[in-house]
């Protein structure tokens, strides 16, 4: 591999990278005001970015609040506090599993589509003659993208919760037979502002990271094909990466 | 890039819906009602020896109905207590001066919440007044140790003729 | 911008990458009005040369004046409206896929003008008319051919009134029947809308009959200009083996390698 045939360059291209990519997003947050005026291409973006994300996410926050439901019932169940499933299966998706495996599903189904078509349009010279046509590419074709990106995180993040602490419910009280009341009144209880708000800070800061990477990839992906699956590739792997990084950073900051 | 209606019509529903998410996060999953400022509420004092793990967002009920929160728990130094603030709903403002307030456990092994029982004096707690009667938490150590304490000394009774070995008070 | 007869001047241009040197001490002028050819053997670097002309790269060493003006001196702003006065043709028509042939050719107008919808057709369908693409309004740029596609690009490139038309290898992957369009295309455009034209092709006897100025490009610099006639009687090595699409001469036909025998009889020896 080649990090290891010389770490020392790796590690310098890497602060490289790091450094690209901060001054590229410094770009993306001044071109947002004038990009955020014409709407239109925006809310395509949140589109494609959120609405075409909407199936994958509802199913798997279904599934792993279901999954939250059962090992949190069986876990409980040892001492013998199975009332609070309503509070364990809450807490885990807002805080966590919410936020986190959305961004993943994001980074994989969204963020490949993003730095791919980019990755595309770079490659067939597409951004080319928009400069030729003095349209400034990254004004036009990627802060929408980007922006699109961020809106759509926090609100998928929130969808995922919200059915997984239905698919909880369905587990703990309709299967297990926790009795519903304690399931909603413990979780009313326990479950505060400050812990949505750090649910939604932590989706909100995983949405800038995983479309940051996502759009540039794909605008400084090799105008080849193999290029563009590289740069694919790329964006699934930082962007897993990142997120769970910035998921301990947030969690140990809000402690 | 002009493209049909329904894109915007699929964008509306996902904000929608995304927004819709949070509310319900916001207010189905958290303690809405007698939120501070939203609901009227007064609010009570009472000390007690030991309020075992009761927390700050426990329930207040009377007679199973819930009334409030708890909405502090501090320590007494002078006097050695814990001093726990309750949050009652304005709608209950004619309980009796005398009444108690005991610490419960829900089902068999769950968390506290405070019970309070209605006394019969004529005047009603207001706003910052202190419950007098309280009963502390029921802490199982110090049951079982009662017991042993008992079993040991019936024991010991009955065998008073035989060297009587001091009991251990067992934990 | 003053009416200097050369609409491009290039002096003493530099320009390397990675260490290899594209262009050394190039210098060319390129005049108003007419249709100007670029040619050269492969890899000399004919499409960079467009992007030192439109500033899409920046040269080592030289300097660049596009319509009296040095495009190095030029800010952003100023760029892009020097930017909006030419119009580029890419290799392969470089078109926004997830938009309509109408809307491709509108778009430079959309960006730029405010002008009204009915105004912003009539304009599209005038320009379509004129590179004979009319019906394929509708049509989704994956639905079209490489010549069909190339062509709408070039309304597209003339929907704004640029000065100056690039050509970047426009004929590479044409049939012949489509290659005959886009020549005449490109002369037609040229005189009548009185455009400057640069080609840059190696096809060289499509790019001769439409060709008024010929530049021949080899190891960074200029090698031959002139008239398609001059060239091809140039009293040069390359420039004869180049028109004449000889295998081999200046530009050889083997790539460097060791000694035939040595390495045939070498192997047989080992074992």
């Amino acid at each position: 591999m080649k990090v290891l045939k010389d770490p020392w360059v790796s590690l310098i291209a890497s602060l490289k990278s790091l450094g690209d990519m901060a001054r590229f997003l410094l770009r993306l947050v001044l071109g947002s005001p004038r990009a955020l005026l014409r709407f239109e291409l925006v809310s395509e973006q949140i589109y494609n970015a959120g609405a075409l994300s909407l199936v994958i996410i509802m199913l798997s926050g279904l599934f792993v609040g279901m999954v939250l439901g059962l090992q949190g019932f069986q876990l409980l169940q040892r001492f013998g506090s199975e009332e609070a499933l309503g509070t364990a299966t809450a807490i885990g998706l807002v805080k966590e599993l919410g936020p986190v495996v959305t961004a993943l599903l994001f980074a994989g189904r969204a963020g490949t589509a993003l730095a791919s078509e980019i990755g595309l349009m770079r490659a067939t010279d597409q951004l080319s003659a928009m400069e030729m046509m003095a349209v400034d590419p990254i004004q036009h074709v990627v802060v929408p993208r980007f922006l699109g990106g961020v809106i759509a995180m926090p609100l998928l993040a929130a969808i995922f919760s919200m059915i997984g602490i239905y698919g909880g419910q369905l587990i703990g009280v309709q299967i297990m037979h926790v009795d519903a009341g304690s399931f909603w009144s413990q979780m009313r209880a326990s479950v505060g502002l400050r812990d949505i708000s750090e649910g939604i800070v932590k989706s909100l800061i995983f949405g800038v990271a995983c479309s940051l990477i996502a759009v540039y990839e794909g605008y400084y992906a090799e105008p080849t094909a193999e290029g563009v699956g590289r740069a694919t590739t790329r964006t699934v792997v930082t962007s897993a990466v990142m997120t769970l990084f910035l998921d301990y950073l947030i969690t140990a900051m809000f402690l | 890039m002009r493209k049909s209606r329904s894109l915007s019509v699929g964008t509306g529903l996902f904000i929608l819906l995304g927004f819709g998410a949070l509310f319900f996060l916001t207010t189905q999953t958290t303690s809405h009602g007698l939120a501070f400022g939203s609901k009227p509420h007064y609010d009570l004092i009472a000390k007690f020896d030991n309020v075992g793990d009761l927390k700050v967002g426990s329930p207040v009920s009377m007679s199973g109905v819930e009334i409030g929160r708890v909405v502090s728990i501090d320590f007494d130094m002078k006097v050695y207590k814990a001093v726990v603030k309750l949050s009652i709903s304005d709608k209950y403002n004619q309980i009796p001066s005398d009444s108690d307030a005991s610490i419960y456990t829900q089902g068999l092994l769950g968390g506290k919440f405070i019970g309070l029982t209605a006394g019969g004096a004529e005047t009603y707690l207001k706003n910052n007044d202190q419950i007098d009667f309280t009963q502390s938490a029921f802490v199982l150590e110090n049951l079982i140790g009662q017991l042993v304490a008992n079993f040991a000394k019936s024991s010991g009774d009955a065998t008073h003729d035989a060297a009587p070995a001091a009991p251990e008070k067992k934990k | 911008m003053n009416q200097s007869s050369n609409i491009v001047e290039i002096r003493a241009l530099n320009y390397s990458v990675s260490g290899r040197s594209i262009f050394s001490n190039l210098s060319m002028d390129i005049p108003r009005g007419q249709v100007t050819a670029v040619m050269g053997p492969s890899g000399t670097g004919k499409t960079t040369l467009l992007r030192l002309i439109t500033r899409q790269v920046w040269p080592d060493s030289g300097s660049v004046q596009v319509g009296g003006s040095d495009i190095e001196a030029l800010s952003r702003h100023d760029l892009y409206a020097l930017r909006r006065r030419m119009g580029m043709l890419f290799q392969n028509g470089a078109l926004l896929t997830d938009m309509t042939v109408y809307e491709n050719v509108a778009f430079p107008l959309r960006e730029h003008t405010d002008l009204p919808e009915r105004l912003i057709r009539q304009l599209v369908l005038t320009k379509l008319q004129a590179v004979g693409l009319r019906g394929a309004i509708d049509l989704m740029p994956a639905e079209l051919s490489g010549g069909m596609s190339r062509r709408v690009a070039l309304a597209r490139a003339i929907v704004m009134d640029p000065e100056i038309l690039i050509y970047d290898e426009p004929f590479v992957g044409l049939d012949p029947i489509s290659m005959g369009v886009i020549l005449r295309l490109i002369r037609r455009l040229n005189d009548t809308l009185g455009l400057t034209s640069i080609v840059v092709s190696h096809d060289v006897e499509e790019i001769s009959t439409v060709a008024d100025l010929v530049f021949l490009l080899s190891g960074g610099t200029v090698v031959a200009q002139g008239t398609p006639q001059q060239l091809k009687s140039y009293p040069s090595e390359i420039v004869r083996q180049f028109m004449g699409g000889l295998a081999d001469g200046p530009v050889p036909f083997h790539y460097p390698a060791p000694d035939y025998f040595g390495e045939l009889l070498g192997r047989d020896g080992e074992t």
